[in-house]
């Protein structure tokens, strides 16, 4: 019973949040949010895997989330509904229940192959140079889409609302609460089985001297190109989930300030620690939308206060100057991030029996 | 063949930006083996200082009388004193969140965390305190175009390039002949064994500073005096492209930085001719990765042996 209690708190939890999401207990705002929380949870835990892992510097991952969106976008909007362009659905509006989870896999495995484009410069490249060649990439991936007129271009992509509207004909619950659910677990898992594995301790070794590692016969090519294409499909999918729940893609909402998000919640959540970046990712969500509330609240403390001019008003912009600050200064006084490279048994002792029964440690 | 020879003049003049920025980041990269990404930023803060500048001179906050200078004088005024200003914003970043961290002896990966994170705050901040619309250079100089059969070109281009010759030829005396210019160059091959030799890292390192934001700020103002509108997000995409620019000339050698910068512009421009204008970034960068993938030190670059 004990070597299953996390898996059944975890079911539990899930179906609780579905449960109350079905019966309206929680509004559709928090429901966003908490579906952006696992979308956020799922890219700052792939970037982990290159970043924090394997000690490289990919800036960027939003590149990936762009292929991974557009492909599986393109692709249910294609297969289920009827639209402008594309014309008829190629399948029936019901199978959208069975087949989705399959589109998005589609395009996070698309997405691994556009990671190739960043794991092949890397076997010759390292650190500084691997940062530009992912900029250019994602800059790449991002220009690419713009210049696509049949699926929108610069205009963007929309269509997605009519394949959750399907699938709610079927069954009333709320389906995008539970992919993103399931999803997040889902990556969380092939993560944690991935580290714990051959090639997870691979990467790291290739983290701390990657000679070392070669003369070690660990076989530093298939390990890179194993951990890049990892981290892309991951990411793809979390673009996949992304495009689903707004229902609307646009190539700029990928740009170098998405990736930048991603970093921020990697670094901030320390780098090759799993449970890090899942805690930063829910934190960095949850410090937006509260931001949301505060900055008025401080807006008008100022006024009160009136430590700024009148005609001033403190917009929500400034949320895009704290975020950074908040980095900066995790840099200076806690650059290992929030929890290091250690997991949570480190600071919850009591957590240390969930650890004990596992064969690989 | 004149389209060709009109070309080139605008691929020399939107190279000489890319230069000018570009040296920048190379010079702190030698010194430092830190890439600076806020220094997009520091051109585009260059370019508002300048502005406000130019605008005080030109007598709109009431205490210059308006009309009292000529153009050319609050030119001659204004180049210097941006200058220096957006030195002393170089300075302060470098004083403010480099240092801390390099005396720490804090890793490379988290000094370029907080540049880029520190790019981002100038961005954001400048949107957050001026607004989001877009501000207006005012015109400083008569544009006088000489026309050569089909081919014009106006003063202000001439300006540009030969600015930024200059600024080339004053680099290369500077890290050449003189004793500080030894003492970066020296920096860049052994960090450690300077200081034993009686050389004051610190402040080779704030002059490094100095030189790069310097001449962003030059940059700042002649890209204002060009393309005079100003946008708090305008130095964002040229200082990704500049920086590439560097990186594939070589980073950590000026002639690479030039090089890179203008063939950079004429990679851009010779798209835009030839390929519908919004290939221009993709095929940019594609080319430039290509070039990456074939010699992965940049084209001036040496490649660095590190010993096991």
């Amino acid at each position: 019973m004990q070597k299953h209690s996390f898996k059944l708190l975890l079911f539990v939890f899930s179906l609780g949040l579905i449960l109350a999401a079905h019966f309206q207990f929680i509004d559709q705002y928090v429901i966003t949010v908490i579906m952006l929380m696992g979308i956020n949870i799922i890219l700052s835990s792939s970037l982990n895997v290159v970043n924090g892992y394997m000690g490289e510097f990919s800036c960027g991952h939003a590149g990936f989330m762009c292929v991974g969106a557009y492909v599986s976008s393109v692709l249910s909007v294609i297969l289920f509904t009827k639209d402008r362009i594309f014309g008829a659905p190629l399948l029936a509006p019901d199978l959208s229940l069975f087949l989705f989870p399959g589109v998005i896999l589609i395009g996070g495995l698309v997405a691994a192959l556009a990671g190739l484009l960043v794991a092949l410069p890397s076997f010759k490249t390292r650190g500084d140079y691997l940062a530009i060649i992912t900029i250019a990439a994602n800059y790449i991936i991002i220009s690419g889409i713009e210049n696509l007129d049949i699926i929108g271009g610069p205009r963007g992509f929309q269509g997605m609302k009519r394949v959750i509207n399907a699938m709610e004909d079927r069954l009333d619950i709320p389906w995008m609460l539970l992919w993103v659910v399931l999803g997040t677990i889902f990556s969380v898992w092939v993560i944690r089985r991935f580290v714990a594995s051959t090639y997870g301790k691979g990467i790291i070794a290739i983290c701390q001297d990657e000679v070392a590692a070669e003369i070690m016969s660990v076989n530093t090519n298939k390990m890179k190109v194993a951990a890049f294409m990892l981290s892309s499909g991951l990411a793809g999918i979390a673009g996949g989930l992304f495009a689903h729940v707004y229902g609307y893609v646009n190539p700029q909402s990928f740009n170098i300030l998405k990736s930048t998000e991603c970093l921020v919640m990697v670094y901030l959540g320390g780098m090759a620690s799993l449970p890090g970046s899942v805690l930063s990712a829910v934190i960095f969500t949850l410090l937006i939308e509260a931001l949301r509330f505060v900055i008025p609240e401080l807006n008008a403390l100022a006024h009160h206060l009136r430590v700024i001019p009148e005609s001033y008003e403190i917009g929500q912009v400034w949320k895009w100057v704290i975020i950074p600050l908040i980095l900066i200064l995790t840099m200076q006084f806690r650059p290992e991030g929030l929890m290091g490279a250690r997991e949570l048994g480190d600071f919850f002792p009591f957590l240390k029996r969930f650890y004990r029964n596992r064969t690989t440690e | 063949m004149e389209i060709l020879v009109q070309n080139i003049f605008n691929a020399l003049q939107w190279g000489s930006f890319y230069a000018l920025i570009a040296l920048g980041y190379t010079l702190v990269y030698g010194v430092l083996l830190l890439i600076n990404f806020a220094h997009g930023d520091i051109f585009m803060v260059g370019a508002y200082i300048a502005f406000f500048l130019t605008t005080f001179f030109l007598g709109e906050y009431g205490v210059i009388a308006p009309d009292s200078l000529a153009g050319v004088t609050i030119l001659m005024l204004a180049v210097p004193l941006t200058m220096i200003l957006t030195s002393m914003v170089g300075v302060t970043l470098e004083r403010v969140a480099y240092r801390p961290l390099r005396d720490k002896g804090a890793h490379r990966l988290y000094v370029v965390i907080t540049a880029l994170m520190c790019g981002l705050i100038l961005e954001n901040g400048n949107l957050a305190l001026l607004g989001a619309s877009r501000k207006k250079f005012p015109e400083l100089l008569e544009k006088t175009v000489w026309t050569f059969g089909n081919v014009s070109v106006t003063n202000l281009k001439v300006m540009v390039i030969f600015a930024a010759l200059l600024v080339f030829l004053f680099l290369q005396f500077v890290v050449t002949r003189t004793k500080t210019g030894m003492a970066m160059r020296a920096i860049s091959y052994d960090k450690f064994a300077i200081p034993l030799m009686g050389i004051p890292i610190n402040n080779i390192i704030v002059f490094t500073f100095i030189l790069g934001s310097g001449f962003a700020g030059l940059a700042g103002l002649l890209f204002a005096m060009s393309y005079p509108i100003l946008e708090p997000y305008m130095g964002a995409l040229i200082g990704w492209k500049a920086f590439i620019a560097a990186v594939v000339g070589g980073i950590g050698d000026i002639r690479g930085a030039f090089l890179g910068g203008f063939l950079l512009a004429f990679v851009e421009i010779g798209v835009v001719a030839v390929f519908p204008s919004t290939l221009r970034d993709l095929m940019a960068f594609s080319v430039l990765l290509i070039i990456l993938w074939w010699k992965p030190t940049g084209l001036f670059g040496i490649a660095k042996t590190t010993k096991i």
